[in-house]
């Protein structure tokens, strides 16, 4: 391998059943994304998408095979070794309701860091955490800055999405995984969220996993995978 | 710490259930130290009626119906004293003193009691207190009254103040010593004890409000005035009891049985610690009732708050995901649960106890004055705080069950929301 870019997530003859269940969801041959790539992940309902997700982030473990996560073993820690390695490198969005409710707008953003305290030295290299949260708030576009300290539940959907994003990319981990954040917006909404997304990953150097039904959002990345050409379960 | 702050977060967000138990634990805890509260002090009264007393004697009865009529002032006797084996004791070789007791007469509603000097110079209280007088002086005349502290303070009765005593102990008797009135003499200072709530007069007083009397109802023909009644020979033939004080504890035992194997009359002593240990074991039983209750009620607290944290559960597994997609280990989720039912108790606990204060502010004077019970408004005492330490700690082990269901829930669930 000559490659210039050293790859972020490689797994090897994955599979995975669900506990109690004979048949396998995946069965991944091989898998690499690299380093600051913008991967579209499709495929149908069903198809063990939000999975495939949770392997990667060390939530579910393989049935058999290897995960590697910025050179490290996923498939051979301790779930409490995934889980800290999970807070300190992987930020979250989900399809909706990703807010902790009795929180205000900029607690829900520094959650992380009280997990991590990677991502909170990172976020506060230049200022303070606070001041991180609120930068980020504005680049995606919740530049009103009476908003930060409302509680989420006033926010619009978007506007929760925007805080979403902002929380997940706070301390700059590498990796965001992001299933379905865009299903609950409109299409100008979803453009815009996206553009704001990629910008702020490319500005973190953060690779972006992006899962979603929505084929016409398959052409704004520059890589696409399709779960059924990538999963040989169910094939044979 | 962070999970502290996130407790404290939630349990505001759902404020009207969490403070709906917050109160049920503060009423709990309230309750709680409210009853061990008064136990003690009520115990503490009761050992404080009487001190120094060696032997208390009177007709042959129970130990605890002499002990009622003689100290608490509770109940009659069922037979009398005669003045001759009263005598006969109070010249025992090994006896220092000896204080008679004639009891039998009120005034509204206060019991009258018959007796001598040597009731304040030798009648203790506490820890060997003597009584002491507020104002005035002992009884001098036959026809003069030593009021305890709280008939003064009920009846607002001040020196010098003629008062008319009923023959029997109705509180409106309709046979008024109208004839012979009793001048106040004296005033006792405040005891705690049921000398507060007495009338003193001289053995000879009641005698004297006795003449003229027979069975009960004035007789028709026979007037005698107070200044006739002064020059009459005024020797009680009987008493109702006596308190015997001894030159040498020792001799306790041998002077109880000369008492109790008295010849010439049927006589029963008493050693007053004794008797009031028997007496406080009756009652021990209500207060250990009301002890039980108590407790129960603190457990139906504790369950209320449990109830409230399980039923939260279902509808938090999103927050729950959530927590965890942001870097919360199970162990973070299930010390978020634990902080949640540790800051309910604490908050409960600190409610109850300033209820607990208030409460007593308000009972303090009423408990007084309704039933002679003076609770004295103190710190808590260690054993309290043993107490509330117990129920915080109860608090944070009920807690670790919604903790682990929440904590086994993340860890099956992980970040994949359901609702
Ligand atoms: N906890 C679970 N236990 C058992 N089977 C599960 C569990 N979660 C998902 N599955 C099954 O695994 C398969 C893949 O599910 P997954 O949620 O990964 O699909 P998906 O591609 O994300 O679908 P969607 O686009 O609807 O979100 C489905 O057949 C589903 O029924
Ligand atoms: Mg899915």
């Amino acid at each position: 391998m000559t490659e210039r870019i050293a790859p972020v997530i490689t797994a090897e003859h994955l599979t995975f059943a669900y506990p109690g269940k004979s048949q396998h969801v995946l069965d991944i041959p091989h898998l690499q994304i690299n380093a600051a790539e913008r991967v579209f992940i499709k495929g149908a309902s069903g198809s063990g998408k939000s999975t495939l997700l949770s392997l990667l982030a060390g939530v579910l473990v393989p049935t058999s095979g290897v995960i590697n996560i910025l050179g490290q073993p996923l498939n051979q820690m301790r779930s409490r070794q995934r889980d800290h390695f999970r807070a300190d490198h992987i930020g979250f969005i989900f399809q909706m309701f990703n807010l902790i409710p009795y929180l205000s707008v900029i607690d829900n953003v520094i959650l992380p860091c009280h997990f991590s305290k990677q991502r909170q030295s990172k976020a506060c290299t230049q200022h303070s955490v606070h001041q991180e949260a609120q930068r980020l708030l504005r680049h995606l576009g919740l530049d009103d800055d009476q908003l930060h300290h409302r509680r989420v539940t006033e926010l619009s959907i978007g506007q929760q999405q925007r805080v979403a994003a902002a929380r997940a990319l706070i301390g700059a981990p590498e990796i965001i995984i992001a299933d379905e954040p865009t299903s609950s917006l409109d299409a100008d909404a979803r453009a815009s969220f996206l553009q704001l997304l990629f910008a702020e990953c490319a500005a973190a150097q953060s690779t972006l996993l992006f899962v979603s039904h929505d084929a016409s959002l398959e052409s704004l990345f520059p890589r696409s995978l399709a779960l059924h050409d990538l999963n040989q379960a169910g094939t044979h | 710490m962070a999970m502290l702050r996130l407790a404290m977060h939630s349990l505001w967000n759902r404020r009207v259930t969490a403070f709906l138990t917050v109160l049920t634990i503060a009423v709990s805890v309230c309750l709680l130290l409210g009853v061990e509260k008064i136990r003690n002090d009520a115990r503490a009264n009761f050992a404080n009626t009487i001190a120094g007393t060696d032997l208390i004697v009177g007709a042959r009865s129970g130990s605890i119906q002499l002990l009622l009529y003689s100290v608490f002032r509770i109940g009659n006797a069922t037979n009398n004293v005669s003045w001759e084996s009263y005598q006969h004791f109070a010249n025992h070789r090994s006896v220092a003193w000896t204080i008679p007791l004639s009891l039998g007469d009120s005034h509204r509603g206060y019991r009258v009691l018959g007796t001598d000097h040597n009731y304040f110079q030798h009648y203790k209280f506490a820890n060997e207190r003597p009584l002491s007088f507020a104002q005035g002086q002992a009884f001098d005349d036959i026809f003069e009254a030593v009021l305890g502290a709280e008939v003064a303070k009920a009846l607002n009765y001040s020196l010098g103040q003629e008062i008319i005593i009923n023959h029997g102990l109705g509180k409106v008797g309709i046979t008024q010593h109208k004839d012979k009135p009793f001048v106040v003499s004296g005033i006792l200072a405040p005891t705690g004890t049921p000398v507060d709530q007495t009338i003193h007069v001289s053995l000879q007083g009641i005698e004297a409000i006795h003449i003229g009397w027979q069975n009960g109802m004035p007789m028709r023909n026979l007037k005698i005035t107070a200044d006739q009644v002064r020059q009459l020979e005024l020797q009680p033939k009987t008493i109702t009891a006596f308190m015997v004080g001894l030159d040498s504890k020792l001799a306790t035992f041998r002077v109880q049985r000369d008492v109790n194997d008295y010849r010439a009359e049927p006589l029963l002593a008493v050693l007053p610690g004794v008797a009031l240990q028997e007496l406080w074991g009756l009652m021990s039983i209500a207060e250990r009732a009301l002890l039980i209750i108590a407790v129960f009620v603190v457990i139906s607290g504790l369950i209320g708050m449990l109830t409230m944290l399980l039923a939260s559960l279902n509808e938090r597994r999103r927050e729950m995901a959530i927590l965890r997609s942001v870097g919360a280990r199970p162990i973070h989720i299930f010390s978020l649960l634990v902080s949640e039912a540790g800051l309910l108790t604490i908050l409960g606990a600190g409610l109850g106890v300033a209820l607990l204060y208030s409460l007593l502010l308000i009972a303090q004077p009423l408990l007084e004055s309704q039933v002679g019970l003076y609770i004295d408004i103190t710190m808590l005492s260690s054993y309290d705080l043993q107490l509330i330490g117990f129920i915080i700690g109860a608090g944070f082990i009920i807690g670790l069950i919604p903790a682990l269901r929440a904590y086994r829930q993340s860890l099956a669930d992980g970040m994949t929301i359901r609702i």
